[in-house]
């Protein structure tokens, strides 16, 4: 039962350490699908776990932040999409500016604010977006052994914005598969005049894209911000965009794929916390930071295929010119 | 918006097309500065009276511009090749990472063969981390942007590990190394100077000033005056046509990010053997990124570097005594102009050359 317990625990952890990089490696399928390369995921969840944090914090309600999150991340979205599709401007530039444009802001505005070193107040109650215990919780707990355990742990007590990304993951992988606005904006990413051909709008699809991309983005800052932690930190997302950019590499720009590849990374994430300090027997010790590598150095060895083929959107990063 | 490619003249493409957008980026970032509640001439006066105002000031400026001179030219370097380096700052982590250990492991040397060595180590670990993004991508197909945005975070990882595991100075909490042997560092250039009369008040400036001086020479000799300087760019401009010519383009790709992150290196150079006189954890601070501002403002001639590098350290500087008197106004408005620089003049370029076509012959819209 105490093995069960421990790894109920950490796929608790996993999943929780997950649901930012889960919602941003969404956010960039969308985007990379219509061939508009994000590689400003990071900014964006920034500047949305600033503006969720500022908003939950003056109005007292975790559902107003989000509703702020996502606005100012769709802000900056549509900045990327004026750059990279109105004005067909280099899409990796775009997406440096809106990184260092986030991680600067952020700071200067929350510390003009509140004057906490770029903090925002701690967030509390209603501010913040509490577990959500799912039914029969506690009765399967204590009358199924083992399943009862994990249901409780890890499937209930998520917060609203956890179930949120899941959902998206179901969604995004239904609408880019099944739907007619899906196959369109899959083919914009291979194969722009075709579609241009077709009558449709290629400009119009990418910033559909680039919009929903902000959406959530929106909600993975809003998740660091509101529900992980109690407030804004300056530069809180880490490195996270970057790594939700080596899950959708990973996943092979495919949905279901990337999120097992987000719960393998927020997994190795949740191990090295727990690692730390702890000698494996026949290992010894091993370092917190060779497992924090782990994803940037898979990404790696994965894209010069030497595991597998990554294989990207035909179109991704290119600009649409019709008279090519 | 399909508009044919705006043709400007070169006087205006070359200097007025990124005067235009850069001064449209400090016009945003007065609109933050609004939006604190501060007054942006206020604020330019102060920032430039604390850039350039004393002798001291100046000092520092110039120190800030040797970093982003490096940076700028290391980003530069690669854009003629056709090539986007955003792995500055893993290269100057990892070049700096090669000079601390040169310095320690070699400090028994005397410092006029210690400190040239040091130097190279520095240049040699920046090239093998620009170098091996430039392989993967000639020979196996990953691109650069992605494998240096990896490369970025798996240097700083293994700068945590050496630092708190390794190389680490046995008893502080810093992550820090040991302070190198006085023989082992640059000599700041209020020293230098001293013997020749000349006397400047301390400041972090220092000779590396003068060797990034001499890359901009060095850059600006290899890249229009050299067989190689040659292919890099034609490789950049058409990789088909450079492979006709005879020109391979894996070979340059795999040249221009060694010479890339060498150049980086230099940030190293400066931080590392001639500021901080130890590694420290994060000392590029970012200056690999502002390097991709530098260098497209400059439009990757090492002439623009040197103008772009410099107001960069004006902007550094100034930005540091700004916020000073004004507490509300912290250091990282020059992120933000940065940002916002590098958004104009690099992703929304066509913008603002409309912008000049129109500025130049009213009512004859491109």
């Amino acid at each position: 039962m105490d093995a069960i317990a421990t790894f109920a625990v950490v796929l608790d952890s996993a999943i929780r350490l997950s649901v930012p990089l889960l919602c941003a490696a969404m956010a960039g399928l969308w985007s990379e699908r219509a061939g508009v390369v994000d590689i400003g995921l990071e900014g964006k969840m920034l500047v949305a776990a600033f503006a969720a944090a500022v908003i939950a914090a003056q109005s007292g309600s975790a559902w107003a932040g989000l509703g702020a999150g996502i606005l100012a991340s769709v802000m900056l979205s549509l900045v990327h999409g004026f750059a990279a599709i109105t004005w067909r401007g280099n899409q990796i530039v775009s997406g440096v500016a809106i990184n260092m444009l986030a991680a600067g802001l952020t700071v200067i505005l929350g510390n003009a604010w509140f004057g906490q070193g770029g903090r925002t107040p701690t967030l509390e109650g209603a501010a913040r977006f509490g577990e959500i215990t799912l039914p029969f919780a506690q009765t399967l707990r204590e009358q199924v052994p083992g399943f009862g355990l994990i249901y409780d742990e890890v499937v209930s007590g998520q917060s609203a914005p956890a179930y949120l990304a899941l959902l998206a993951v179901v969604l995004t992988a239904m609408v880019l598969k099944r739907t007619r606005f899906g196959l369109r904006l899959r083919a914009v990413g291979e194969n722009p005049a075709a579609v241009d051909t077709a009558g449709i709008s290629v400009a119009g699809l990418r910033y559909g894209a680039v919009i929903i991309c902000g959406v959530l983005c929106g909600l993975g800052g809003t998740y660091l911000a509101v529900s992980q932690s109690a407030g804004f930190l300056p530069h809180m997302t880490a490195g996270k965009g970057f790594i939700a950019l080596a899950a959708v590499i990973f996943a092979n720009w495919r949905p279901w794929p990337a999120l097992w590849a987000c719960l393998l990374f927020g997994g190795l994430d949740a191990v090295a916390i727990r690692l730390q300090g702890v000698a494996l027997p026949g290992i010894g010790q091993v370092p917190v930071q060779a497992i924090q590598a782990l994803p940037y150095l898979m990404t790696v060895i994965l894209l010069a295929g030497f595991i597998g083929r990554s294989t990207p959107p035909k179109a991704a990063g290119l600009p649409y010119v019709k008279e090519r | 918006m399909s508009a044919a490619p705006i043709e400007l003249p070169r006087w205006a493409d070359t200097a007025l097309v990124p005067l235009v957008s850069v001064a449209a980026a400090l016009a945003v970032s007065g609109l933050v500065v609004i939006g604190i509640g501060e007054s942006p001439l206020e604020a330019t006066a102060l920032l430039l009276r604390g850039a350039l105002g004393s002798a001291e000031g100046i000092g520092f400026t110039l120190y800030y511009t040797t970093n982003f001179i490096f940076t700028g030219l290391a980003v530069a370097v690669a854009f003629h090749a056709g090539l986007f380096n955003i792995g500055g700052e893993g290269q100057a982590t990892i070049a700096g990472i090669f000079a601390a250990l040169a310095c320690l492991w070699l400090a028994p040397l005397p410092g006029l063969l210690l400190v040239p060595l040091a130097i190279l180590a520095a240049a040699a670990g920046g090239a093998l981390y620009g170098f091996i993004p430039g392989w993967l991508q000639a020979t196996r197909g990953s691109h650069v942007v992605i494998t240096t945005i990896m490369f970025n975070f798996l240097a700083a990882t293994l700068t945590v590990y050496l630092l708190v595991e390794v190389i680490g100075k046995p008893g502080s909490m810093q992550p820090e190394t040991p302070e190198f042997a006085a023989h082992a560092v640059l000599t700041p250039m209020h020293k230098l100077l001293a013997p020749l009369g000349i006397t400047l008040p301390s400041t972090p400036l220092n000779s590396a000033f003068l060797l990034a001086l001499a890359a901009l020479v060095a850059v600006w000799a290899l890249i229009f005056r050299s067989r190689l300087g040659y292919a890099i760019r034609t490789v950049g401009a058409n990789p088909r046509a450079a492979a006709y010519a005879g020109i391979s383009p894996a070979r340059i790709t795999m040249v221009a990010m060694a010479i890339s992150g060498a150049l980086a290196g230099g940030l190293a150079v400066n931080e590392v053997m001639g500021v901080q006189h130890r590694l420290l954890l994060d000392f590029t601070a970012g200056y690999g990124f502002v390097g991709i501002a530098v260098a497209l403002m400059g439009r990757g001639h090492p002439v623009g570097v040197a103008l772009a590098a410099l107001l960069f350290g004006v902007l550094y500087q100034g930005g540091a005594e700004l916020s000073f008197d004004k507490p509300s106004i912290t250091r990282d408005m020059v992120v933000v102009i940065g940002g916002v620089i590098i958004l104009f003049a690099g992703a929304l370029d066509g913008l603002f050359r409309r912008a000049v076509a129109v500025l130049l012959r009213p009512g004859r819209a491109a």
